[in-house]
């Protein structure tokens, strides 16, 4: 094929050079300097040698995996059934509405529904419960995080699964598999790579949602993020702010390369 | 087992939409909280208009976004075609470094274009909220669009040539119509990314410009105000209307190519 239009593409390495890989070298950079600006690697000492940093590394990944495994387990059944539908693409579209209201907003939404006199507490004096404490508590973290993600892991796996040849699955019935073997030997792994794409687009982003963990989580669930914002904007340190990111960059790839499409 | 199924994706609808309804279904009360509704009233969106600050963010944050999807879509097509045009090796290259800020938790491409913009001096407004939102939304564009390049005949395009096309005008005549689905997608999702993004800008914003998220975290850290639910109101119309014109749009895409 013939080169086409090359001087087009400056802007798109422009783009790669300056806002791909020197915002990379720019924060490794930085994490080797202190708030005074020294070269050092303090940073690094301090993170792998206070057990806060650690433990607040760990929180933050198992949280994450909970939110991943809560918008999994929502969203594959939802997207496999979405794909038997005649007005899919449309349904599809409805899924995909939520996203554009401001993830703001909808965290706003749920300071109302869970507050002290809100929505659901309103329901569960209704029913003789009693309020309870709902905002700022690890459940709304989770739950409203996972509902921020939902439809970024039903999308990806939606495609997967509405991209499969239907003549896959006759195939597969006019072999004489059931349903059930159709589905596990044929549907699932045809899937999974909706699947890894999903598990990529919710886990790395739910390492950060510091905003959430501001308004929902109370400040009791502190991710990844909310100390790199911390660093960043408050305390100002951006030499340990950007060792945090460097050690996100490295929870980001090692996600990735666990979920990585593995030729055999 | 069908009426399980409907049912099943019914509540995650009602899921999907409470929240969303909670907040327009209180915009209207005259109690002025989230708690009981106590009566109908207007007067949160007569608030909201007559707020010019609100005003002025809420245009400022969609003709940011319409901006930086337009110039990233733009980048972003002419970005695709290249890297089709490479060899296997460097195309693997360069599309992980593509995906490099799809992937990167936000408030990290926040840091990172922070700093960026701070060693290079350039000064936190307008123009650098535009550049990192237009950054963030390329990769988007190429994933978009990459697709339906790859499904494309090659020999569409050697006949173009064949025809006595010149490059320009297999671009517009061959290639960038048979793009335009996957460029529609891109811009839409381009357009989405920004009107959502709340981390990278709350990084690299100065004092001077501010978009909707930034402004509704900062007013919902003093509590409830229904002029934000009034907003809500007008965002989610909005969308409707914007998910309606996709629809149509990539319908009829559709239909010409069957």
């Amino acid at each position: 094929m013939k080169k086409t239009s090359n001087a087009f593409a400056v802007p798109y390495l422009l783009w790669i050079g300056l806002f791909v890989i020197a915002p990379l070298v720019l924060l490794l950079y930085k994490s080797f300097f202190d708030i005074q600006g020294n070269l050092t690697l303090a940073n690094y000492a301090t993170f792998f040698g206070s057990w806060t940093y650690l433990r607040m590394s760990l929180n933050s990944i198992f949280y994450a995996g909970i939110v991943t495994l809560v918008t999994l387990i929502i969203s594959y059944p939802a997207a496999y059934l979405l794909t038997k539908l005649k007005h899919k693409q449309l349904l599809l579209m409805l899924v995909i509405l939520p996203t554009w209201v401001n993830l703001l907003l909808k965290a706003y939404a749920f300071m109302g529904i869970f507050g002290q006199q809100g929505g659901i507490n309103a329901f569960l004096t209704f029913v003789g419960i009693g309020p309870k404490q709902i905002l700022f508590t690890d459940f709304s973290f989770i739950f409203v995080a996972s509902y921020i993600e939902i439809p970024f892991m039903l999308l990806p796996i939606f495609n997967a699964l509405d991209d499969i040849d239907d003549n896959l699955i006759n195939a597969s019935r006019d072999l004489g598999a059931s349903d059930s073997q159709t589905f596990i030997k044929v549907i699932f792994p045809l899937s999974l790579n909706g699947v890894r794409s999903g598990v990529q687009s919710v886990f790395i982003p739910s390492l950060s949602l510091f905003m959430l963990t501001r308004l929902i989580g109370g400040n009791r669930v502190i991710t990844l993020g909310t100390a790199i914002e911390q660093h960043f904007l408050t305390t100002q340190n951006w030499g340990m702010g950007s060792t945090i990111g460097v050690i996100l960059i490295m929870a980001m790839l090692a996600t990735m390369w666990l979920t990585k499409e593995r030729r055999k | 087992m069908k009426k399980l199924a409907n049912l099943y994706l019914l509540f995650v609808f009602v899921v999907l939409y409470v929240p969303i309804a909670y907040l327009i279904f209180f915009s209207f009360n005259a109690g002025g909280d989230m708690n009981g509704f106590t009566g109908f009233t207007f007067e949160h969106y007569q608030e909201m208009f007559e707020d010019s600050r609100l005003m002025l963010i809420l245009l400022q944050t969609f003709f940011l976004a319409f901006l930086s999807a337009l110039l990233a879509t733009a980048i972003g097509t002419f970005g695709t075609i290249f890297v089709h045009q490479m060899k296997p090796k460097f195309q693997n290259t360069l599309l992980s470094l593509n995906n490099v800020l799809l992937v990167s938790p936000d408030v990290m491409i926040g840091a990172s274009f922070l700093i960026l913009f701070t060693m290079l001096g350039f000064q936190l407004g307008t123009v650098s909220v535009l550049l990192s939102h237009i950054a963030f939304s390329i990769p988007i564009v190429v994933l978009m669009v990459l697709p339906r390049l790859k499904e494309m005949n090659e020999d569409m395009i050697n006949a173009a040539f064949d025809l006595g096309a010149t490059r320009w005008q297999m671009l517009r005549e061959v290639m960038l119509p048979y793009l335009t689905p996957g460029i529609i997608s891109g811009f839409f999702m381009a357009f989405t990314y920004s009107l959502d993004d709340f981390a990278v800008t709350f990084f690299v914003t100065g004092n001077g410009f501010s978009t909707l998220s930034v402004e509704i975290y900062s007013r919902a850290r003093q509590g409830i105000s229904l002029e934000i639910n009034a907003l809500s109101t007008i965002v989610f119309l909005f969308s409707i209307l914007l998910v309606i014109g996709y629809y149509f749009i990539s319908n009829e895409k559709g239909d010409k190519h069957a």
